[in-house]
């Protein structure tokens, strides 16, 4: 438990001096849009691959099940819904999450056990602005641009099965997603996929920084960063839900 | 009486319930260079650590060009960072930059001036280190020994008064150990710097040291020149440095 304080309080100060980072001038901007292509555009293969099916399987799940009621024909708009709201956003952050957070701690956890980070201090250099303030600000950044791209392809798996399997017009499906959706449910999604960035990036960042020792401590953390990262989405996610149904409605 | 430009007053640090030092006390004068001697996980790379604020004392004073610097925020040490420069013990350099990105690294920080005056300054110190040419080359394609040196280059770039060398030589083939302590020597008659060299290989100490400290139980238990430490009749410091020379006795093969 005392553990768990300690964890949880030295992130809250990680996080707190790299805001203080991100004000700071001169702006590093070359840092950040380096981190912006390593976390974000080279993830957007996997979110695409994996929202399509995602889209797919939850519509074949959807037509199969509704037909006894006589409402496939709302299998696109439930798709569109939970796709939209929860699984686009969440399922693109535990993704990401394991393939950007583990590569985050694996470079500063090797940074670490090898002096470097040490070495940015000496040399007169700050290592929270130099290596977590951008990778924090690109992956908030990143995440809801990618949670759009995996909520419009899953949509599109959604549709498919909808015009494919259960028949219905190309208008149609589109017609019925484009109406189930409102604005507020994008933007439940985007703002919880902000904050997943953000808790992917200054996770794997606070394990990477601690990494102490050799090839296994660094190995190590990146397993635990994993768990950790995909632990906190799940679990902030349920809170983030309930504080914004409320905000929302 | 010349005076002290690092100064370790009654110094206590510890990890967790390791006692590293209970009492440190140690002077390094302006020019010199002291090699810091002693056993493996003795605490020679702390000392050093405590002087560029990586590790803080937990008690005592640690002064540096007269002022007190154990207490000193992070953003107060840049000036001092700037002053004493550190060689890691295997470089440190940053693999994803390029040799002459890495030499830059501390002159952009420290503000030396235009691009022009770095990327000279860039190719100065690597001209003083021995290796002109190298500066697009990653430091994955370089020798242990050539990494060493660049990482050397860094650390003198933006001519720090003080340098700490932790092992510099650790590891290294003779030729390249040769080649090191000749650097050693030669920014200390050049440059005038002041250098403290942690190492446990003897041939060296005796080579580039003016004064020569041993760290034994959490204290320095002896400080002199290379006369002096040759002359010592303690056995610790005598079997210390002839360590590495003579036949092993059954003491040593014993894997009791």
């Amino acid at each position: 438990m005392i553990r768990l304080l300690e964890t949880f309080g030295s992130l809250v100060i990680l996080s707190l001096d790299t805001l203080k980072e991100v004000f700071k001038r001169p702006f590093e901007f070359q840092l950040i849009i380096d981190q912006l292509a390593k976390g974000g555009v080279d993830s957007w293969s996997i979110t695409v691959l994996t929202s399509f099916f995602t889209g797919l399987v939850i519509a074949s799940q959807f037509a199969i099940g509704l037909e006894p009621f006589g409402a496939s024909m709302y299998t696109g708009s439930l798709v569109s819904l939970g796709i939209v709201r929860e699984l686009g956003p969440v399922l693109t952050a535990l993704l990401v999450g394991g393939r950007v957070g583990a590569g985050f701690t694996a470079e500063l956890g090797t940074m670490s056990v090898t002096e470097q980070i040490d070495a940015i201090r000496c040399l007169g250099a700050n290592p929270i602005r130099k290596l977590v303030m951008p990778r924090v600000v690109a992956m908030t950044f990143v995440m809801p641009l990618l949670t759009i791209l995996a909520d419009l392809i899953g949509c599109l798996g959604g549709a498919l099965i909808s015009i494919f399997e259960v028949g219905v017009t190309t208008s149609y499906a589109f017609a019925q997603m484009v109406e189930s959706i409102g604005i507020q449910d994008v933007i439940h999604g985007l703002i919880k996929s902000a904050f997943f960035g953000y808790f992917i990036a200054i996770i794997a960042c606070w394990v990477g920084m601690n990494a102490r020792g050799g090839a296994e401590s660094v190995g190590k953390s990146t397993t635990n960063t994993v768990v950790y990262i995909s632990v906190t989405i799940l679990i902030a996610d349920f809170f983030l839900t309930r504080f914004l149904m409320a905000v929302y409605g | 009486m010349k005076e002290p430009i690092i100064e370790f007053t009654g110094v206590y640090k510890s990890f967790g319930s390791k006692e590293i030092y209970n009492d440190l006390n140690l002077k390094v004068y302006r020019g010199e260079t002291l090699c810091i001697i002693g056993g493996s996980g003795t605490g020679k790379s702390v000392m050093i650590k405590m002087l560029v604020g990586l590790l803080k004392p937990d008690k005592g004073s640690v002064k540096a060009f007269g002022k007190e610097i154990s207490n000193l925020r992070e953003h107060e040490m840049i000036e001092i960072r700037r002053r004493i420069a550190m060689l890691f013990q295997n470089g440190a350099l940053f693999d994803s930059l390029t040799v002459a990105e890495n030499i830059k690294y501390p002159l952009v920080e420290h503000k030396w001036g235009t691009h022009e005056e770095m990327d000279f300054r860039v190719k100065e110190v690597l001209e003083q280190v021995g290796l002109p040419g190298i500066e697009h080359q990653k430091p994955s394609e370089l020798s242990g020994g050539m990494r060493k040196r660049v990482a050397l280059a860094r650390s003198i770039a933006v001519k720090p008064e003080v340098l700490l060398y932790d092992e510099p030589t650790t590891g290294l083939d003779p030729l390249s150990i040769r080649r090191i302590n000749g650097l050693i020597l030669e920014l200390q008659r050049k440059t005038g710097v002041t250098s403290m060299v942690v190492t446990h290989e003897m041939p060296s100490v005796f080579t580039i040291a003016n004064r020569i400290a041993m760290v034994k139980d959490k204290a320095i238990a002896f400080i002199g020149n290379r006369e002096e430490a040759k002359n010592c009749k303690e056995d610790w410091l005598s079997n210390f440095i002839a360590g590495g020379e003579g036949v092993l006795d059954e003491e040593d093969l014993s894997t009791k």
